[in-house]
């Protein structure tokens, strides 16, 4: 008799899927290759933190309510983003104080609601297919998922079954990119400011690859090094342990 | 408050500071010595997150119990010979103040560092009434001779570099030797002393702050590096204490907890140099002390945030960690907040104190990534009490109309699955067209304030949700 395989509803998030569409792919492949039957919920759209952060409480309500109804009826939600699964796990239920039986439905969906990474290795325990990747990465740790969801461990464990790569760490790899969602463009010079340190710590370390979990802060460092010249390469982790990482890095032009 | 407040044009403040390569350098030193200080001193303390734990919960037992705690102080401070006057707002203080000094018929007064005198505009308030106070911490006595506020709440002057002190120096001590040296930080710290010095020995009356109040002894607290503070409140014949509500501990026991995480949270220290503790005047057979002993218990505001989503903010402990760890702090420095109060700490104390209107920008100058919560010694969620005030902001519709219009376009759109893919596709479709082989783009739509700094990494093509559809899965 065989274990059925958790049902995974995959939440790729807007950027994800706007901009990386490889991101959700990695995501997919690293789930199933860990024995999950991946779903990907339609309808899915914004985990509502934009409005959450700007103070829009009742825009965040209305968009929380929606992903608690397409999500809950799963095992569990992975999300590719510390940042939105922070908003899921450590927010939503704030979002419905005074109301009991949403609060309640919000409280059960964070319980079953992981970031990638973190799924993968406290969740499901697995040690990642073999896959290769030669040459010297570093390892921006994102906001949200550092300091909401404790991610920090998880993402180095994976990456060093990856065969070929080695992690050389920043001088400072915790601290903020300066992305900060609408922050970026409403403080557009201190932000610049901010991302100016992370991309001088970055190329500090001589790593030619920058990984990350958050496509913000992702797009944020790549958009930096390319302005700066820089060759360095910027993916998010999944596509380095999905072996996705073939096409060109965020932001790379196509060859 | 002195200077008044300019947060509103907080943009153009932070625009000025970016373009000060000596003002950025000064802040860069912050790194080493008070963010690494911080992190050796921390490490070096296997108990120090229960000790967090700890100054939490005696903070917030007091402030469940502030009236109580204060009535019980107010009571030693009398029976030890001391007076305590209640002051709801800054004029309140400042008028009490003016009033002993006027009594003790002060000429000259001395002051110790303390921040809640910033709050209250003390200084310049004084000088409009005729009397001249002279800071005695060396940060705060040069920034007095610049005519500027703090940039920082433990280290006023870290904006300032010490070629421009030694010009200060120059300026300021016109009957010194114009051809001495003042290169190195030891002559200048050396020409300081000499100066407060007779300052010390001049002075009717020593103002200091606190760092607690302690109701079982009704005695005062401050700690100093450099001994500025003891000067202050000993030498002169009247000593006041200016201290906010939210200062008092239940405890001696109380303040020897909380002080182990005050100078390591904030300095790297173990402990300040000096902590000393005040409680009454010079009594009978004392070889030194005040003849009298004033102590001064401010509002301005904090009893409106007991109870509120604000309260956790009065545990405070203004140790400046959190504006230390602020990567915006660490961009633009402390003047551009506007505030007396910078860094996260001022960001969320500043509207309750002020009022939001005249805060404008102060929550939402954050990229919320959380690292002040997480160096807090006494836990407070920073973070999530500048939501709160985005909130207030977005209610009484003071967030500016653009940013309403973009979120609500935003909010229509990502409660419309099928709109929502139809405006992502196109989007997506047409960035990739623009950026054709290159990959990033150096301008973009609507992107203005992004693509001025830094390319736009262009979409793939198709989005994922599309490309999910086409190999026909769920």
């Amino acid at each position: 008799m065989t274990t059925p395989k958790p049902r995974v509803a995959l939440f790729v998030t807007c950027l994800v899927d706007f901009f990386r569409p490889t991101v959700g792919f990695s995501a997919v492949k690293l789930l199933e290759d860990a024995g999950c039957d991946v779903y990907v919920p339609a309808g899915q759209t914004c985990c509502g933190q934009p409005a959450y952060n700007s103070g829009d409480r009742a825009g965040a309500r209305a968009l929380a309510e929606r992903v608690i109804t397409l999500f809950e009826g799963f095992d569990h939600v992975v999300i590719p983003s510390g940042s939105c699964a922070g908003m899921i796990k450590t927010h939503y239920s704030d979002l419905f104080s005074g109301e009991p039986g949403w609060r309640l439905r919000a409280e059960a969906l964070a319980d079953k609601t992981h970031e990638l990474t973190s799924f993968l290795v406290d969740v499901l325990g697995v040690s990642p297919l073999p896959v290769t990747w030669e040459g010297t990465a570093t390892y921006h740790d994102s906001c949200s998922g550092l300091r909401e969801l404790g991610i920090k461990e998880q993402p180095r464990r994976l990456l060093s079954a990856v065969d070929g790569l080695t992690v050389k760490e920043m001088a400072d790899p915790e601290a903020c990119c300066g992305f900060g969602g609408a922050f970026c463009v409403k403080y557009d010079e201190i932000s610049n400011a901010i991302v100016e340190r992370k991309v001088a710590d970055v190329r500090g370390t001589g790593a030619e690859l920058l990984l990350s979990g958050d496509l913000g802060c992702l797009l944020n460092i790549s958009g930096k090094l390319r302005r700066e010249g820089s060759s360095v390469e910027v993916r998010h982790v999944a596509e380095v342990l999905a072996g996705m990482a073939t096409g060109p890095a965020i932001g790379e032009s196509r060859k | 408050m002195s200077g008044g407040l300019t947060s509103q044009s907080f943009p153009k403040n932070a625009r000025a500071a970016l373009a000060n390569p000596p003002l950025l350098k000064a802040i860069a030193h912050i790194e080493e010595t008070l963010v690494g200080g911080r992190r050796r001193a921390t490490e070096a303390l296997p108990e120090f997150k229960a000790l967090r734990d700890a100054g939490r919960d005696i903070k917030a037992h007091a402030l469940d119990h502030l009236d109580l705690y204060l009535e019980a102080f107010e009571r030693k401070v009398v029976e030890a010979g001391g007076f305590v006057h209640w002051a709801a707002d800054a004029a309140d203080a400042n008028r009490i103040i003016l009033d002993i000094c006027r009594k003790a018929g002060a000429q000259r007064v001395t002051k110790g560092k303390s921040m809640i005198t910033e709050e209250v505009g003390l200084n310049a308030f004084l000088q409009e009434n005729g009397i001249a106070p002279v800071e005695t911490d060396l940060g705060e006595y040069i920034i007095q001779l610049r005519g500027e506020t703090p940039s920082h709440i433990i280290a006023p002057a870290v904006h300032v570099n010490k070629e421009q002190v030694a010009a200060d120096f120059r300026r300021a001590h016109a009957d010194l030797d114009p051809k001495r040296n003042l290169e190195e930080p030891t002559s200048l710290l050396a020409e300081a002393r000499g100066v407060l010095r007779e300052r010390f020995l001049s002075a009717d009356v020593g103002i200091t702050g606190a760092n607690f109040l302690v109701a079982e002894t009704g005695s005062t607290v401050i700690v100093t590096n450099e001994g500025n503070g003891d000067l202050t409140q000993i030498l002169p014949k009247t000593h006041i204490v200016l201290a906010s509500i939210e200062k008092v501990v239940p405890t001696l026991e109380d303040v020897a907890t909380i002080m182990r995480l005050l100078a390591r949270s904030a300095t790297g220290q173990e402990m300040s140099v000096y902590t000393t503790f005040s409680t009454g005047p010079r009594r009978t057979g004392d070889p030194d002390g005040p003849e009298a002993f004033h102590v001064v218990l401010l509002d301005n505001g904090r009893s409106a945030m007991l109870g509120s989503e604000f309260e956790d903010m009065l545990r405070c402990i203004r140790c400046g960690a959190c504006i230390n760890h602020c990567p915006v702090y660490r961009s633009i420095g402390g003047h551009a907040y506007g505030s007396v109060y910078p860094g996260p700490m001022g960001s969320v104390l500043t509207p309750s104190l002020q009022g939001l209107e005249k805060s404008a920008h102060l929550a939402n100058a954050s990229t919320l990534c959380g690292r002040c919560e997480s160096v807090c010694p006494m836990r407070i969620p920073l973070p999530k009490m500048l939501r709160h005030w985005r909130e207030k902001e977005f209610e009484r519709h003071l967030t500016p109309k653009k940013a309403r219009f973009g979120l609500a376009a935003w909010r229509f759109l990502a409660a419309r699955p099928r709109l929502y893919g139809l405006a992502t596709r196109l989007g997506a479709w047409g960035l990739a067209r623009l950026a054709g082989r290159d990959g990033s783009l150096r301008q973009a739509p609507l992107a203005g304030s992004w693509t001025r700094w830094r390319d736009l990494p262009a979409p793939e093509g198709g989005t994922f949700r599309t490309e999910w559809a086409k190999r026909g899965r769920k």
